[in-house]
């Protein structure tokens, strides 16, 4: 059984439909890239998968022992973060919360959690420093360390290399991509589509028309040629 | 300096000084403490929205001849404050225009109905000391402090119990939400505390200062501090002692009491902007 699957999901919010007849499947240990045009939905998509929003019909189904709620997520950063006082150590530990139940605070194994999550993301250095004062890789790393204590099961990642250099971009889709050979199933919103190519084992496009497939499948189907401008052909 | 002693020593004896240091220093703990996650919330303002929207609460428990106008300011700014947090980004009217409609309406309204209904021959002292807090927080009646002091260690219980929760929400909204966390429920929890703590401050600096308690500790705090906990920590312990040096020398100049404490906190905001250039720069 898949982790999640969708079936003729239609998206959007306050009833206006934004994208439908999405259908796709994930399951452990894929490597999916969801990519599209701006304003093609795929920022929808995500905050439904995630629970933000309704979906307006079909279904989103969890299963092969992911449940709802179980996803590491890994936004895009926002104003109130640029200048927030907190160190790497708060940010990594509050990724536990949904662990706390009804404890007010957290418990042993949790800072052991968010310890271990550091010290995975090589953040061991960085642990009392202050979040507003690290270059952007370091801080996506921090925020991914985050994702990871909420779960390892699956990670879904929103434009994570977006303002990075390309040698911290480089270092973050090797990161992203040893973290899915260690288990971790990675879903990952994307324009860049020629990373998408390089590192995903399946293809979500989302646009007029809907492909979900392998990656193999997407740069044989015709509607990837005119998206891809002939990336196809390096492959 | 003995003089000065002395004089101290008289002051103590009476009650109203003891009274005005213990409120004084319980609102100040409570506004900073939250005022940390306001700031970083973007609602600076709400602060000063919800403070007029408590002066017109004031003005209609007056108007209805109240003699305790507490409880019903408590309610119409709660009310508020849950309307204004809770609406959030899908609004009609967003955020900062929505506290200043409010706030602006409230304070019309309030000081119409003074008007019209004039229940005491002198309106505008009645005004400007809602509005300033002149002089009220050295006329509290023991009842008065009570109820302040249990809303006090309700505010602090609550903000200690969901520190950690209120954490994550502040920070990242959508990721606390994505895990599980009920975020709009700890939205609602802390506009029910804010509105707490704003009817509480109206009796020590007055509705117009309120922003301020709120603002400047955790301003001052944020130039030098670089972790959450220090602070929170750290606006909490500046705000109590601005607070008790602004009434002291109140006490001791005759000077304003609301007034003499946004000074004090206007100084040591100062004070903390020139430490966290000279000591924080980029490390």
């Amino acid at each position: 059984m898949a982790q999640l699957s969708c079936k003729n999901l239609a998206l959007g919010y306050d009833g206006k439909i934004v994208r439908d007849n999405i259908s796709f499947e994930v399951n452990s240990g894929d490597y999916l890239c969801i990519v599209g045009e701006n304003g093609s939905g795929k920022s929808t998509l995500m905050k439904t998968i995630l629970g933000l929003f309704p979906p307006i019909s079909g279904e989103i189904k969890f299963g092969d022992g992911l449940k709802d709620k179980e996803i590491g997520y890994l936004p895009q950063q926002t104003d109130i973060q640029k200048d927030f006082p907190a160190s790497v150590n708060e940010i990594v530990l509050s990724g536990c919360i949904s662990k706390l139940s009804f404890s007010p605070f957290y418990s042993k194994s949790e800072k052991e959690l968010a310890d271990y999550q550091i010290a995975r993301l090589g953040l061991n250095s960085l642990k009392n420093r202050c979040y507003r004062e690290l270059s952007g890789g370091q801080q996506q790393r921090v925020l991914l360390a985050r994702a990871l204590c909420a779960t390892d099961k699956m990670i879904l990642l929103d434009e994570p290399v977006s303002g990075l250099d390309p040698m911290i971009t480089m270092e973050m889709y090797n990161l992203i991509e040893s973290l899915n050979k260690e288990g971790t199933t990675v879903i990952m919103v994307s324009h860049d589509i020629e990373a998408a190519l390089n590192y995903a084992s399946h293809i979500l496009h989302i646009g007029d028309n809907v492909f979900f497939g392998t990656k193999k499948d997407y740069l044989k189907s015709e509607f990837s040629k005119a998206f891809t401008k002939g990336i196809g052909d390096i492959q | 300096m003995s003089e000065f002693i002395n004089k101290a020593i008289e002051y103590f004896e009476y009650p109203f000084v003891r009274y005005a240091l213990i409120v004084g220093v319980l609102i100040a703990l409570c506004s900073s403490i939250l005022g940390v996650t306001l700031v970083l919330k973007r609602f600076s303002f709400i602060g000063d929205g919800l403070s007029h929207v408590a002066f017109g609460g004031m003005a209609i428990a007056s108007v209805l001849n109240f003699t305790n106008d507490m409880p019903l300011t408590l309610l119409f700014t709660v009310i508020f404050a849950i309307v204004l947090l809770m609406s959030g980004k899908n609004a009609k009217i967003k955020g900062d225009a929505a506290i200043a409609m409010v706030s602006v309406g409230s304070l019309a309204i309030g000081y119409l109905l003074l008007n019209i209904f004039n229940t005491s021959g002198n309106l505008s002292g009645d005004v400007c000391s809602t509005l300033f807090g002149s002089t009220s927080i050295l006329t509290l009646t023991p009842t008065e402090v009570y109820l302040c002091v249990g809303l006090s260690v309700f505010v602090v219980a609550v903000f200690i119990l969901l520190y950690n929760r209120i954490f994550a929400v502040t920070f990242d909204e959508d990721f606390s939400k994505a895990t599980g966390t009920n975020a709009d429920f700890y939205n609602f929890i802390i506009a029910i505390i804010i509105a707490v703590i704003i009817v509480l401050a109206m009796n020590l600096v007055g509705s117009l200062l309120i922003s301020a308690l709120v603002i400047f500790p955790a301003l001052s705090a944020m130039r030098i501090f670089k972790s959450f906990k220090s602070v929170t920590v750290f606006s909490a312990v500046l705000s109590v002692f601005c607070s008790l040096l602004g009434i002291l020398t109140a006490v001791f100049a005759g000077t304003p009491v609301g007034s003499t404490i946004v000074a004090v906190d206007i100084v040591a905001f100062i004070i903390c902007f020139a430490v966290g250039k000279v000591f924080g720069g980029k490390r």
